[in-house]
């Protein structure tokens, strides 16, 4: 009989830590962090950024509730990493709002003007594109993690200090 | 009395060709790969040479530097690629044995890719976990082309997205691996307005992984010009150590991956990383790093394959830490 295997995920509700064993180098160059406490510890819908590579960025986010409506120049992608999660997607209507040369995504101040594209329900492991030029709200009836794939922006937040083991 | 480090193969016998590129000579035997080179030799055994050489086949010589072991591998110059034998081994470097060569990166890598075609015997494949492939050893048995000719999948913008590089079923030839047999397999569920139809696009990255059919290979996803996100599954011990000439950001997405940190230039051990689902950890540009994952697991690596960086990597100037605070 074949040997049989449980495949461990985490979760905002449960979740343990890995960690460093310092030998000779500094803990901080590591930029440890876990994307379950980072959503765990903040606010519905801040976006916080766990990962960085020049203005790349991985951003965990709290989903939680009815998201304010974004938009982007580029594509961005999300991933449910536990809990279901809905994407509303809406034309922007009014595209003067953006700025190709504004990297990042941005929040509308009001509902799009534009036409109902659609939605997705996400549960874990799935990934959503959210294309470039197009509205977009999150939806959760519970708190739930995302990972999002983007560009640093106005709503990136660096909580470093905070999230890091150091 | 004049001494050689010269051991005994007979390619008559075992049936395996000798390969030479500039002053380097590589040999098989039954259970192992010799190096030759005009200061020195080295012997790995030959799963571990194979294992290894296939990533940097797949690779491309990927960003940097990839140890096949502690004195052997590539340095890629993104145009050229340097093989050494003690470059990076603080002993051999202060022995003055070590040694390197360059080559254009087409003429490394058709012998790397002849070497495998030849060496690899019909039961083994070097891209799988060591329970899901036959023995390495043994004389010329036949060869396993479908296997190291396997191309890592790679989305211009995202998995699935029509025209795309599309995702993994029983259909077209990947069934859920033996390790991930509980993870869920469902879609996404899409709801399109008339008129709309073919504007969402999403796909289940999590049943995607559990059907790869190889380790410590990974695809790119889903991509923001040169964010690649590059998730893979891993499973007994990366076969090489990586090291790294740009930062390079992981996150644990199952299960757990024990990381061995060395320095990259002198293999001296720096640290080392246990990350558990959810973990978020950067390797540092000026290391080397080898996984061990006692389960098969997901992993995602995510690269920044920007020209800018190969420039700064060049230049020296690309930054040695992911962020300072």
């Amino acid at each position: 009989m074949s040997a049989q295997y449980t495949t461990s995920f985490s979760s905002i509700d449960s979740y343990e830590k890995g960690g460093v064993q310092i030998i000779d180098d500094d803990l901080k160059n590591f930029v440890f962090s876990n994307i379950y406490e980072v959503a765990a510890t903040h606010k519905p819908y801040e976006r916080i950024v766990v990962g960085k590579n020049l203005d790349y960025t991985l951003e965990a986010v709290r989903a939680e509730g009815t998201s304010p409506w974004y938009a982007c120049a580029h594509d961005e992608f999300v991933i449910a990493m536990d809990h279901n999660v809905e994407v509303h997607f809406m034309e922007l209507g009014d595209t003067s709002k953006i700025d190709d040369e504004q990297d990042g995504s941005f929040k509308l101040t009001a509902q799009p003007l534009g036409k109902k594209i659609g939605m997705v329900t996400l549960s874990r492991g799935h990934m959503a594109m959210l294309p470039e030029k197009t509205a977009y709200q999150f939806r959760a009836a519970k708190p739930s993690t995302l990972l999002l794939q983007t560009i640093l922006g106005q709503e990136s937040l660096e909580r470093w200090t905070e999230i890091c083991l150091k | 009395m004049k001494s050689t480090l010269k051991m005994k193969v007979d390619s008559n016998v075992t049936g395996f060709k000798v390969f030479t590129i500039g002053q380097f000579r590589f040999e098989r035997c039954e259970y192992f790969a010799y190096i030759y080179w005009p200061l020195g030799s080295h012997m790995m055994p030959v799963d571990a040479f194979l294992r290894a050489t296939m990533r940097d086949i797949a690779w491309g010589f990927f960003y940097g530097t990839v140890n096949f072991d502690d004195v052997i591998g590539t340095i890629n110059h993104y145009g050229t690629v340097d093989l050494f034998a003690g470059t990076l081994n603080a002993e051999y470097k202060a022995g003055g044995k070590d040694y390197l060569e360059t080559f254009p990166s087409d003429v490394l890598m058709k012998l790397l890719v002849d070497i495998q075609n030849d060496w690899t015997n019909a039961a083994f494949d070097p891209f799988a976990a060591p329970q899901e492939t036959g023995a390495a050893w043994g004389r010329k048995n036949g060869s396993n082309t479908k296997a190291i000719s396997r191309k890592r999948q790679t989305a211009k913008r995202m998995i699935g997205v029509p025209g795309d590089t599309e995702t993994r079923t029983d259909a077209n030839g990947y069934p859920v691996n033996r390790a991930f047999l509980d993870v869920d397999q469902s879609s996404p569920q899409v709801v399109e307005e008339p008129g709309f139809e073919n504007r969402i696009h999403a796909f289940n990255l999590f049943a995607f992984l559990s059907r790869s059919d190889v380790t410590w290979n990974p695809s790119v996803v889903s991509v923001i010009r040169q964010s690649l996100l590059c998730p893979t599954t891993e499973e007994f011990i990366l076969p090489i150590e990586h090291g790294n000439d740009r930062v390079e950001w992981f996150l644990q997405i199952s299960d757990e991956i024990f990381w061995e940190i060395k320095d990259g230039k002198t293999g001296k051990i720096r640290a080392n990383v246990v990350m558990k689902p959810g973990d978020v950890c950067c390797m540092p540009a000026d290391i080397r790093h080898r996984g061990l994952s006692p389960k098969r697991s997901m992993l995602i690596v995510w690269e920044n394959g920007s020209p800018e960086i190969m420039e700064m990597v060049k230049a020296g100037t690309v930054p040695r830490v992911g962020v300072e605070f």
